[in-house]
């Protein structure tokens, strides 16, 4: 830590204060664009658990996917700015409603900027704040505040790098359980991958859609009417292939059921008008 | 080695409509996965016999030439001979000559990969001596003429119905109206061939899964027992192996071999794990009376000094190839290599080239799932990534990927900017999705809509824009 000074979150946006834990929330560049509701659904139940949050302004993406396309220098680059955006010195933990962009920083960013003198220190201390969201609530915080009801059978689809590379498994089965109303049905294969896997969906779509459309089949077969998961990209790719068969299985981010915000948006890859009643 | 994963695209579009391999390749999912798991399951101190799997070949590996230089000792000390090949041409000859001066003109063979590896069978063929896999998925693919699609069950594409068919097709010996409907009929069949090429081998070639220093000792593990008779009954024993195989000690052996049950088919120990120490000596009821090994390099040791030296822990239990999805999708033909899956991802491009082979490691979703289940922990997708680090350095990677990434790069770390483009693209999507909330076609992203949808955003906005907005209602409230 010899480099690392404390850095005030120059540009960070505070939401309402509060005297528990200061966290920083890590929107993560596909809940940014392709699902600003999930950003929401975590901000509240951060509030809820008790947490201060802020989100930093300068954050964009944790780098990925020139970090998995081979270009170490440009990921290297990604790495620095986000350590510098997040400014992790200024609070107690950087939450991110993802297990991908978690890992990317908690296993990469510490090996990336090891040989930048001004920047290891800060990337290990970010790496050490930072988690996922649904095991920052169960692990860190042990919260069991969930406020929400949801009539519906849902299933989970293990996202790959929450699952192996975070241990995230058991803790957001466990706060689905204090949903009201809310029963959960196991896939058959549930950490099976979805053929996401970042570029690799769209520079393999063969691969890529034999393995979307298997997990597609997992989850109409477990009878569920909805699925969830952890990760934006995973659901993106799970929501397009049953829209694409016609199911009316409906995907969402598990942070906006635990929200109790699942009723405010339509479902992903669901418009007004396609959505149920 | 000869690969073809040049043209990996086009094999993966003929392998994913592929009805027979669909099939088959699920029937592997069910038995090889829930074998191990159960397995894993049994052994409480499963985790520790991998760790200390791996510190036996890191041991190893770390100081390979001195316990190669003990084995070869030990072997030549027992009556047998070493021979020592840089590549496969090497080896291949090494082979030849053997057969040769034995005059031999037809040689039984057990299940090798590294034979697969140098492409031995066209060898002997191309010198007029005739090769017969003894393994009955060896068999079957030699019959079919393809090539293994999978290390531990190279048969697995193909389904019961089509060994029949081939069978029908190459044992005219017996009545057409046989029947061949149950696995029992198939093997019987292929016992009774195969016995008659046992009796008349001159020469026996097998594989070795390790090999033992301290005693010069090879170790083949199969669940047939053609191993013991391709290696006992010809005069002449060939062990075609490669040089990241050596343990130390006996004892090392058996806790390697513990792994490798468990993790290959979830068996405790393979049903024959046959130990050829030198030829037959005076005292011995039976065994050959010459004793060769072959000890191929072929780009191993060039890799024990790169980052892919974790790779030659491998003992090759196919476990990552049984977990990957990605296999499980397209089966092992459409790598291109004989090494498919995670593993052959990681060896391929070192074994031959990454201009033969760049497809390999890319095509892989790092999901994790081979190095959660490795016995030897070797780190595949960190070396997956690590030869797409090479390719994008040595400009192997598309154009098209590379302006890419540097126009996102350059985006990502102007946060106005970046704003400024997923603003506009969050409204251009919305607007695109329309009432369905998706798109069926997306400008620039047909790769994903050719197979599925595309999820639009909601109305109103990036979180962040919507956030700030949020942030300036609360603030001019106050
Ligand atoms: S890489 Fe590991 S799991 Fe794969 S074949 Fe080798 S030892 Fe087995």
């Amino acid at each position: 830590m010899t480099d690392s000074k404390p850095v005030e979150p120059a540009a960070a946006t505070t939401t309402a204060s509060a005297a528990g834990p200061r966290v920083a929330l890590l929107v993560t560049c596909l809940v940014d664009l392709f699902r600003p509701p999930v950003g929401f659904a975590a901000l509240r139940l951060l509030e809820q658990a008790g947490c201060a949050v802020t989100v930093p302004e300068a954050q964009t993406c944790c780098g990925q996917p020139a970090f998995n396309s081979g270009d170490r220098a440009t990921a290297t680059r990604q790495a620095r700015f986000m350590v510098e955006a997040l400014a992790a010195e200024a609070v107690d933990y950087v939450v991110a409603p993802s297990g991908s962009c978690a890992e990317m920083i908690r296993a990469h960013y510490p090996a990336l900027l090891a040989n930048d003198r001004a920047m290891a220190g800060r990337a290990r201390v970010l790496a050490d704040k930072t988690h996922e969201l649904t095991s920052f609530l169960v692990d860190v915080l042990g919260w069991t505040g969930i406020a929400a009801r949801l009539e519906a059978t849902a299933t989970y689809h293990d996202t790959c790098s929450g699952l192996r590379g975070l241990g995230v498994r058991e803790q957001p089965r466990r706060l689905l359980g204090q949903v009201e109303g809310l029963s959960v049905r196991e896939l058959s294969a549930p950490e099976e991958c979805c053929g996401f896997g970042g570029t690799f969906c769209v520079k393999y779509p063969d691969i890529s859609g034999r393995m979307v459309g298997d997990k597609a089949d997992d989850v109409v077969a477990s009878g569920a009417d909805l699925v969830l998961g952890g990760d934006m990209g995973c659901l993106l790719n799970i929501a397009g292939m049953l829209k694409r068969r016609g199911s009316a299985v409906q995907a969402r981010h598990v942070a906006e059921v635990l929200a109790g915000m699942a009723e405010e948006t339509p479902a992903i890859g669901e418009g007004p008008k396609s959505a149920p009643g | 080695m000869h690969v073809t994963s040049r043209a990996f695209k086009e094999n993966v579009r003929g392998a994913v409509t592929d009805p027979n391999l669909r099939q088959s390749l699920a029937t592997m999912k069910t038995g090889f996965r829930a074998n191990r798991a159960k397995a894993v399951a049994a052994l409480p101190e499963f985790e520790a016999l991998r760790d200390a799997g791996k510190a036996i070949k890191d041991h190893a590996l770390a100081h390979l030439d001195y316990y190669l230089e003990r084995f070869e000792e030990r072997v030549v000390a027992a009556g047998g001979h070493v021979h020592w090949a840089r590549d496969g041409d090497e080896a291949c000859r090494a082979v030849l000559d053997i057969c040769r001066a034995h005059a031999a003109r037809v040689v039984t063979k057990g299940k090798s990969m590294v034979a697969e590896e140098i492409a031995l069978n066209q060898a002997l063929e191309a010198a007029g001596i005739q090769p017969v896999e003894t393994d009955l998925g060896e068999y079957i693919i030699q019959l079919r003429q393809e090539l293994p699609s999978h290390i531990i069950a190279p048969a697995i594409h193909v389904r019961k119905h089509q060994v029949a068919d081939s069978f029908r097709a190459h044992h005219r010996q017996f009545p057409a109206d046989r029947p061949l409907e149950e696995p029992r009929d198939l093997l019987d069949e292929a016992r009774v061939v195969l016995r008659d090429r046992f009796l008349s081998a001159d020469v026996g070639i097998t594989g070795a899964n390790l090999l033992i220093a301290e005693t010069g000792s090879t170790i083949i593990v199969t669940n047939e027992g053609n191993g013991d008779l391709t290696q006992l009954l010809p005069r002449v024993h060939i062990v075609v192996t490669s040089i990241e195989k050596v343990v130390p000690t006996l004892e090392d052996a058996a806790t390697v071999l513990r792994l490798l049950a468990r993790s290959a088919t979830g068996q405790l120990m393979s049903s024959y794990t046959t130990l050829s120490t030198g030829p037959r000596r005076p005292d011995d009821p039976d065994g050959p009376e010459h004793f060769h090994v072959v000890l191929l390099d072929n780009g191993r040791s060039r890799m024990l000094g790169s980052e892919f030296r974790d790779a030659l822990r491998c003992i090759r239990c196919a476990a990552c190839i049984n977990h990957c999805p990605v296999y499980g999708a397209i089966g092992g033909h459409a790598y291109g290599s004989v090494y498919p899956g995670p593993i052959g991802s990681v060896i391929t491009p070192a074994l031959a080239s990454l201009e033969e082979a760049a497809g390999l490691p890319n095509a892989s979703t790092l999901c994790g799932r081979c190095e959660a289940v490795c016995p030897m922990r070797i780190p595949l997708p960190r070396m997956l990534r690590n030869w797409r680090e090479h390719e994008f350095a040595r400009h192997l990677a598309p154009a098209r990927v590379r302006w890419g990434l540097r126009i996102w790069s350059l985006a990502a770390r102007r946060p106005a900017l970046y704003r400024m483009g997923s603003g506009v693209t969050a409204r251009l999507l919305m607007w695109l999705g329309g009432r369905r909330g998706r798109l069926s076609w997306a400008p620039m992203a047909s790769a994903w809509t050719r197979v599925r949808d595309l999820p639009a955003p909601p109305p109103g906005g990036t979180f962040m824009t919507r956030f700030r907005t949020m942030q300036g209602q609360r603030r001019s409230r106050r």
